[in-house]
């Protein structure tokens, strides 16, 4: 897509902007941040990112001219200490210089214009591919449903997608639905934001390049606990995510007799709103927790999940995430300690 | 208060009491009086404003840190946006407005005096109205909360689903009686600008502060009204089954977006405009030169107020509008900094060759250029819409935002208030003080802005109550508190500044600028009647002709 003039260019600037975000970040902490919009390892992210070089290089530029014309104004046209009180010449203008500062001003916006247009299509005008992963995000308050229709996995909060290598390409393209308020994806390393809007249905696609975790969060105010709806996304070689898939396709492993803790959840209302494939329990309003325990946190990554989490998280969801949707169960020490060793039976 | 030394009839023994004063400044509607009132007003809610940014810092100044809950500090961010924009902003640039424009056009009134008065208690109420949320919005919550939809209140997060109680229906109401006093008073400011202008003064001999605020108001008449309606079909939707937002019902959550932001957008200008027409005012004085480029600057400035209508859905980039949507408004977005630009290459061109006095006046100036600037540029970053779809609603936003209404908006209002104290009150205000104010508010505003931008760059995303550790955030935060300290200690400053100066400080006659507008001819304070005998003008700068007849303006123009 790039010429190779561009390319060393683009590697040059990112490479400043790398240190110098890295230079800035261990101000803050000495690991790199998680969430660096200038640290993009997916082709929509690495797009914004080539435009946002040029964007700040013509600001920066502009920049420097106007603050230093600035800078000589005030320092040269100071009134002196040895003013002779006299009115300085008055000049009411020049159309010649009104046109210069009219006219290159215009071309600049013109330049600006032709790169932003070029990644707009780059980005939003892609077809997908046959071979694509199809994944629908759906944002709840506050946490996040994740189904691929075409492979029959449900899961919550933590999204897997294959990595995509240049040998064999294999994006992702997610469609975008909320069950109730507005809600934001926004994985910076991977791709700009898109919003979740219900009766609006939006789609993205990222091509991660590198396997790993990415972090991100909800990016549109969506009610009380907007600040813990993160979002996690594991980008995974081919063969571990055709694995993991597998896993998430059987029903959860169940033993043969019911064990109490079965009993509870099935029993209260837990399974009004959360599913476990294979039981009675089909709820929908929370997340799908057949396989909780494949996953490394609950209450959309606002905890690790571990046994002491999960019984606390059960016990008083508040203590963790005050407003989220989830009630207090108010169950007993016994009851708890049943429910939370059937859930860790969820893997 | 201020205006009580002018000349009442001499048949006047004693002077009268409290309650006298009290119920001829609650009944004026003499523009000066009410631009006070306007101004003061919005004093108090900047006050207010200001504690609600503090707690947001305070409780931001560490990760998972627990100084407030989460439902306290939405209804914070919140309040603070709709009273800065709502009960600040507006109020404070009306106020000023409608102290200045008769006086500078050389009129005795606005054109409608009872119409001003109107849209000033509107004002008023409606920002009683949003507080007493507090008491009065007893929904499910117990005896009574604040709106915490955000200032832009989005579908469908304001329906009665997702926002049980009352306190929306305060939020909405509020906006909506005090939408009623801002179409008012523009309405007002486009008459009186139009048929009250003195002998002489033709439209292209007014001062840029007339067009400035001539163009503003014929915004805010544009772009106030589809705010309002969206404010009544919220109403019905809430409480009469209507579904225009209800998305469950097919309603569109959209369409309240495009609503809100055909309003927000020219509002940003509606708030600016004013602020480039304090420049425009005070940066030739203390210059000691004539306004660069007169006419491309009205011309920039109708274009500004043409283009502002076409660029609202830049806020809306991220929504899905479709890859030519997008493409369209980055044009119509980018094409409002070239008049904008045009306008700070003017402003340097007028101190080019000048005598530049570093008054406190002039020193917000210089620091507004400054930081306009910058705002201008981050703003283009932003207009590139894929940059936006990263920047869109992170710190980023918060702090591009900030650099335009705190570093461009409030530092010349600053400079207003220092350059106009002297006609309001008649006294002079204390220039030390005046100086250690701005260099508290400048180290404050650099530290809590500047280092703003940064945490949006690492991901964060705004309106977040905590965030997690480790994501390189945590340090930016604390510097961006800390400059909150310095911000307050400046306002202090100012608020002192100002109260002292009007008790003790020193009588500063008529024209201690040696300015050149008629403002400036008559007394300090004005008397009711502004001028004695209307004046005539030949030129924009009237009283330059009268202090130098050997070589006026008019010979030029």
């Amino acid at each position: 897509m790039r010429s190779r003039g561009s390319t060393k260019w683009y590697v040059l600037g990112s490479q400043i902007l790398v240190w110098g975000c890295n230079a800035a970040t261990a101000f803050g902490d000495t690991t790199p941040s998680p969430t660096n919009i200038f640290a993009p390892v997916s082709t929509p992210a690495k797009s914004i990112f080539g435009l946002s070089l040029f964007v700040l290089a013509v600001t920066g530029a502009i920049f420097l001219v106007v603050f230093t014309l600035l800078l000589y104004s005030v320092v040269k046209f100071r009134k002196r200490k040895n003013d002779d009180g006299r009115e300085p010449p008055q000049v009411y203008g020049s159309n010649q210089v009104e046109l210069a500062w009219t006219v290159v001003p215009v071309l600049v916006v013109v330049a600006l214009f032709m790169a932003t247009a070029r990644v707009i299509a780059d980005v939003e005008k892609i077809a997908r591919p046959d071979n694509a992963i199809e994944v629908v995000a759906i944002g709840h308050q506050f946490w996040w449903e994740y189904r691929y229709p075409a492979l029959g996995v449900v899961t919550a909060n933590e999204l897997h997608v294959p990595v995509s290598d240049a040998r064999h390409p294999t994006p992702t393209f997610i469609k975008l639905l909320s069950v109730d308020t507005d809600h934001s994806f926004w994985i910076p390393r991977l791709a700009g934001k898109t919003d979740l809007i219900p009766n609006h249905p939006n789609r993205m696609w990222i091509d991660p390049h590198e396997t790993g975790v990415y972090l991100g969060q909800c990016a549109q105010y969506c009610g009380t606990q907007h600040a813990k709806m993160l979002l996690r996304v594991y980008v995974q070689s081919r063969a571990d995510f055709d694995r993991w898939i597998q896993q998430q396709r059987q029903p959860a492993v169940l033993a043969d007799a019911v064990s109490p803790g079965q009993r509870v959840f099935e029993t209260t209302a837990c399974l009004n709103c959360h599913t476990v494939a294979g039981t009675v329990a089909n709820g929908r309003f929370g997340p799908d927790l057949t396989h909780l325990m494949s996953r490394d946190t609950i209450a959309a990554g606002a905890a690790k999940n571990t046994t002491e989490t999960l019984r606390q998280w059960i016990l008083n969801p508040a203590a963790i995430k005050p407003g989220s949707l989830m009630p207090a169960m108010q169950l007993g020490d016994q009851e708890l300690d049943a429910l939370t060793a059937y859930l860790e039976t969820l893997r | 208060m201020s205006t009580e030394s002018i000349a009442w009839p001499s048949t006047t023994a004693a002077s009268p009491s409290f309650v006298d004063r009290l119920h001829e400044w609650i009944v004026t509607v003499d523009h000066k009086r009410l631009g006070i009132l306007y101004i003061l007003y919005a004093l108090i809610f900047l006050v207010i404003g200001g504690v609600e940014a503090t707690v947001m810092r305070i409780q931001l100044i560490r990760p998972h840190n627990d100084f407030v809950t989460p439902e306290v500090f939405n209804r914070m961010f919140t309040m603070h946006g709709t009273t800065m924009i709502f009960f600040v902003a507006m109020p404070v640039l009306f106020g000023f407005a409608n102290y200045l424009i008769p006086l500078m056009i050389g009129a005795r009134d606005m054109a409608f005096p009872r119409l001003n008065a109107f849209g000033f208690w509107m004002t008023a109420f409606g920002g009683l109205l949003l507080y007493f949320s507090l008491v009065g919005a007893n929904g499910l919550y117990g005896a009574g909360n604040a709106p915490d939809v955000g200032w832009f209140a989005y579908a469908p997060l304001t329906s009665q689903t997702f926002s049980a109680g009352h306190s929306t229906d305060f939020w909405t109401l509020a906006l909506l009686v005090s939408g009623f006093g801002s179409i008012s008073t523009a309405i007002n400011i486009v008459a009186t600008i139009l048929c009250l202008r003195c002998p002489g003064m033709t439209l292209a001999k007014m001062p840029l502060f007339a067009w400035l605020n001539f163009v503003m108001a014929g915004l805010v008449i544009l772009a106030v009204s589809p705010l309002t309606a969206a404010q009544i079909m919220l109403l019905l939707d809430r409480y009469l089954g209507a579904h225009f937002f209800d998305t469950q019902a097919g309603g569109s959550a959209v369409i309240w977006m495009h609503f809100f932001w055909i309003f927000g957008h020219p509002e940003v200008y509606v708030l600016v405009l004013p602020a480039f027409a304090f420049a425009s005012e005070i940066i030739p004085v203390f210059s000691r030169k004539a306004i660069f480029g007169y006419p491309v600057m009205v011309g920039a400035t109708v274009a500004i107020g043409f283009i502002s209508m076409s660029v609202w859905a830049h806020h809306m980039f991220t929504v899905g509008m479709g890859a030519n949507v997008n493409t369209f408004f980055v044009i119509s977005t980018m094409a409002i900094a070239v008049p904008t630009g045009i306008k700070i290459f003017n402003w340097l061109a007028t101190m080019w060759g000048g005598k530049i006095e570093f008054k406190t006046p002039m020193l917000f100036c210089i620091a507004f250029l400054f930081q306009f600037l910058i705002a201008g540029l981050t703003g283009v970053m932003m207009s590139a819409a894929p940059f936006d779809w990263q920047l869109g609603n992170s710190y980023f936003v918060v702090a591009h935002f900030h650099y335009v209404i705190v570093g461009g908006i409030l530092f010349t209002l600053f400079a207003a208030f220092y350059y106009w104290f002297p006609k309001m009150s008649g006294k002079m205000y204390s220039e030390p003080l005046g100086k250690l104010h701005f260099w508290l508010f400048l180290t404050g505003f650099h530290l809590t802005f500047d280092f703003m931008h940064i945490p949006g760059l690492l991901g964060m995303p705004r309106r977040i109550y905590t965030y997690e550790p480790g994501r390189g955030w945590d340090r930016w935060n604390l510097v961006v508190t800390i400059g909150v300290f310095f911000q307050t200690a400046g306002i202090l400053v100012f608020l002192g500044n100002l109260l002292r100066s009007y008790y003790r400080g020193k009588d500063a006659g008529s024209d201690p600028w040696d300015a050149w507008t008629l403002e400036w001819s008559t007394n300090s304070p004005p008397p009711a009647y502004n001028f004695a005998a209307i004046p005539t003008v030949k030129s924009r700068r009237p009283l330059w002709d009268l202090k130098h007849p050997d070589d006026p303006d008019w010979k030029y123009e």
